[in-house]
């Protein structure tokens, strides 16, 4: 990401989400010296402005976790449900997509409340669902049954009109299962991104891709 | 004499710097290395790149894949500590409730400042940019012509490292033969648009970057830089040994733990300190510049943030680089029986016309560019490439119904993924899951190019800031109030991007991602979104109409100098970083021969 080019919000958003950070600050402003108060009694808090980048964070290393064992089952099995082991890279929960799910909607930041009544009201969905359909949990469905429950909320533009709320869920889900999961390094493998590496001088494209491109 | 405590500061300085960013670092670079005592006072904490800064570190590693958030508004990895677009105990307010209306600021409270994370692009005002009012009769001349700086954008451009090519084009300085390193090869999206863009009429060329692309050159430098000066040229040639070239990975938004880019904590401070002359305190809030009854500056008043106590620090000169709108918030705020209207504000011009970059942004998505064989183009941390502002002669004829232009700058796709890898692409891939999703991802990963403009404001009435009548920081310091307004210059010029965008997204074989906007208020970015604010203590030829003279030496107060990008009598497309840099220099070296001359007693 480039310094330039901090983010892909929207106006809306930006304004927004500036007028929430201004606010913040003018609540803080009441409090002498940073006694960092501007967080509700109770309330989990970020992880300040001035956080170690160096080191490794796992979730729930910074604020305590939400899923039930009983939604943390539907979660992974709907992680893998979207990314599947395909011979070719992991399924999304062996590389920890689940718990990353689980500390987005538990994390003290604005929208991520939101995020946690979409999908923790959209887990119970599937689950329901999958009661109503196949009579079992939706951990407990074979793969074909578990892509025919999905296939249906699987398109905003295309859901029925009662399947809209699920379907809006389900793009949410898979848009921070797929972020999660090409964020880790066999994601990012089987996407294609092989930078991150030191390289003693930077050549430009190779020519199998100039060719391609009818640049050679 | 290195890092201190507010209790260790001496008795008297020749020169007191608030501030420690481009203009900061500048000037105690130029300042010690000619043998002045100088205090540098910073607000934020202290911040050393080459230990703290995240290299090859991975989302996955970080809290939310790296998400933004109010407490890392750029991303966990981006290097700024301690700001953002909110910083706490720390308010500024805005007149207006319109969201268009609205300012919004970035600081950054750490030692270096902004250019610990900025995009490291470094271009050159041209001669046009330097007399907008004689060319088209809008804004403000600045006191000085192109050829005043142009040495001075040398001579930073040698000292901090800037790679790019000498083009040749309209109001696009070349630099002086041996100046810029070499720039790298473009990348795969950026040839594809360099291509397609010529049947458009655009140049697609290097960009130029604070960036080494290879290492600098230790011998010829320092000799260029401080002729008849062994003992700088002794301490740069050191400094510049440290400096390791680009390794082509790590984002250099992140910092630089190599110093493979400027940031003025690897690059100005360690020279700077290495010559004796500098003290530096961080942790100080300057709140104002102290005066005598004669009106001269004897130094300014801080606050130590650990303590909250107020301490004073003397110096002959004092010079402001705290940010264009914090040096005019000390100004406003430096009030006495003397200066009623705060100091150097005799034209009453202190905080008026602000201006902004114009900026907006439009992505597409390029068939050619999908399933494309693996490589590795994270290059030099940044753009390459860019387009240069193309169409002077049709917009000085008036064609375009904007007075002043914009360039573009690339971002390819095929960068180290983020959060948001496939979100919203429900219209290309019908909402996949399962195995075609993982399909999907392989086949579009790196097919997406973003193109966003950073185009020229026009200085305008409605634009400005104050002192708000009410609101206090923590310490019961005044805080600033902003107006914002875009004129129909800015508005017009946004949609001609986004139209240009879209041209070249096609051209390209490509669709853009939304239709280009038609109403550009929905398409711009907000009042100091793009984080180039700029003026406010304008530079002149006269006291009435302007805040300095032609060094950044305020009028009223002759040992008071402005060293950031408060002077500015324009805001040209070109990032404002390496001009900031060049006035610095520029005005180090006539404190300097004031301070010799007596001038300034």
């Amino acid at each position: 990401m480039n310094a330039e080019q901090p983010s892909r919000m929207d106006r809306r958003t930006a304004i927004k989400w500036m007028l929430t950070a201004a606010a913040s600050a003018a609540l803080a402003d009441e409090q002498l010296f940073g006694a960092a108060a501007d967080t509700p009694a109770g309330r989990a808090v970020g992880y300040g402005t001035d956080p170690d980048l160096i080191k490794t964070y796992k979730p729930g290393d910074l604020w305590s976790l939400t899923f039930t064992d009983d939604q943390r089952r539907t979660a992974v099995a709907l992680c893998d449900t979207i990314l599947p082991d395909d011979g070719k890279s992991p399924a999304a929960s062996a590389v920890g997509v689940p718990e990353f799910i689980d500390e987005w909607i538990s994390a003290p930041y604005p929208g991520h409340d939101r995020d946690r009544g979409l999908i923790l009201e959209g887990l119970a969905w599937i689950e329901e669902e999958s009661q109503r359909r196949f009579g079992n949990d939706f951990s407990s469905l074979i793969l074909r049954q578990k892509n025919i429950l999905c296939e249906d909320i699987s398109h905003v533009a295309t859901a029925a009109p009662d399947k809209k709320k699920a379907a809006q869920f389900f793009k949410r889900y898979r848009d921070l299962t797929a972020g999660g999961y090409y964020t880790t390094p066999e994601g990012m493998k089987d996407i294609g991104y092989v930078g991150n590496v030191p390289l003693a001088s930077f050549d430009g494209p190779p020519p199998e891709v100039l060719r391609k491109l009818g640049l050679a | 004499m290195p890092f201190i405590l507010p209790t260790q500061v001496q008795s008297e300085y020749d020169v007191i710097i608030v501030g420690s960013g481009a203009g900061g670092g500048q000037s105690a670079y130029t300042l010690t290395m000619a043998g002045a005592k100088v205090l540098m006072l910073e607000s934020g904490r202290n911040y050393d790149p080459v230990k703290e800064t995240p290299m090859f570190q991975i989302d996955a590693n970080a809290p939310l894949r790296a998400a933004n958030t109010p407490d890392k508004p750029m991303g966990f990895y981006d290097a700024t500590v301690d700001g953002g677009w909110a910083v706490p105990g720390e308010p500024y307010t805005n007149a207006s409730e319109d969201p268009d209306r609205r300012f919004t600021w970035w600081r950054a409270r750490m030692l270096g400042g902004r250019t610990n994370h900025w995009g490291r692009i470094s271009l050159r005002l041209g001669p046009y940019d330097f007399k907008p009012h004689q060319r088209d009769g809008l804004g403000f001349d600045w006191p000085i012509a192109y050829e005043d700086l142009a040495p001075y954008y040398d001579k930073v451009e040698m000292l901090v490292g800037v790679f790019g090519s000498n083009e040749g084009l309209e109001n696009a300085p070349d630099s002086s033969p041996g100046v810029l390193l070499p720039p790298p090869k473009a990348r795969a999206a950026e040839l594809l648009a360099q291509q397609r863009a010529k049947k458009l009429g655009l140049p697609v060329v290097p960009i130029h970057r604070a960036v080494l692309s290879v290492r600098q050159d230790a011998e010829r430098l320092p000799t260029l830089l401080h002729p008849g000066n062994p003992k700088a040229q002794r301490i740069l040639a050191d400094a510049m040994r440290s400096r390791a070239a680009c390794f082509w990975a790590t984002s250099c938004g992140r910092g630089c733990a190599i110093k493979a880019n400027y940031q003025s904590p690897t690059v100005h401070l360690p020279p700077a300190l290495a010559t004796g002359n500098l003290d530096i305190v961080t942790g100080a809030m300057v709140r104002e510049v102290a005066v005598n009854d004669e009106g001269k500056a004897t130094g300014v008043i801080f606050i130590d943030k650990a303590t909250g106590l107020e301490h004073r620090a003397k110096g002959r000169a004092v010079v402001l680089a705290a940010s264009s709108c914090d040096t005019v918030r000390i100004l406003l705020n430096s009030k006495s029986a003397q200066f009623p209207s705060g100091l150097a504000n005799s034209s009453g011009l202190v905080g008026k016309y602000i201006m902004d970059t114009v900026g907006t942004d439009l992505a597409g998505q390029i068939p050619l560019l999908e399933s494309l064989p693996l490589h590795n183009e994270d290059g030099a941390g940044g753009s390459h490439v860019y387009v240069p502002w193309w169409l002077y002669r049709e917009q000085l004829a008036g064609k375009l119904g904007f007075a002043r232009g914009y360039h573009i700058e690339f971002h390819p796709g095929r960068q180290m993924p983020g959060l948001g890898i496939t979100a919203n692409l429900d219209d290309l891939t019908g909402g996949s899951f399962g195995r075609k999703l993982k399909e999907d991802a392989r086949r579009y990963y790196g097919s997406f190019v973003n193109f966003g403009s950073r185009g020229e404001m026009i200085p305008n009435e409605d634009s400005f800031c104050e002192l708000d009548p009410v609101v206090k920081d923590k310490w019961g310091v005044p805080v600033l109030r902003f107006h914002w307004k875009w004129s129909d210059h800015e508005l017009r010029q946004v949609t001609h991007a986004q139209q240009t965008f879209a041209q070249l997204i096609e051209a390209m074989g490509g669709k853009v991602r939304r239709p280009p906007a038609e109403n550009p208020l929905k398409a711009i970015r907000p009042g100091g979104n793009v984080k180039h604010e700029v003026g406010g203590a304008r530079m002149g030829d006269s006291p009435k109409t302007s805040v300095t003279n032609r060094w950044g030496q305020t009028w009223d107060v002759k040992n008071l100098f402005l060293g950031d990008a408060a002077p500015f009598c324009s805001n040209a497309d070109k990032n404002p970083t390496l001009t900031i840099m060049a006035l610095a220099w520029r005005m180090s070296e006539h404190l300097l021969d004031e301070l010799q001359r007596g001038n300034l007693t």
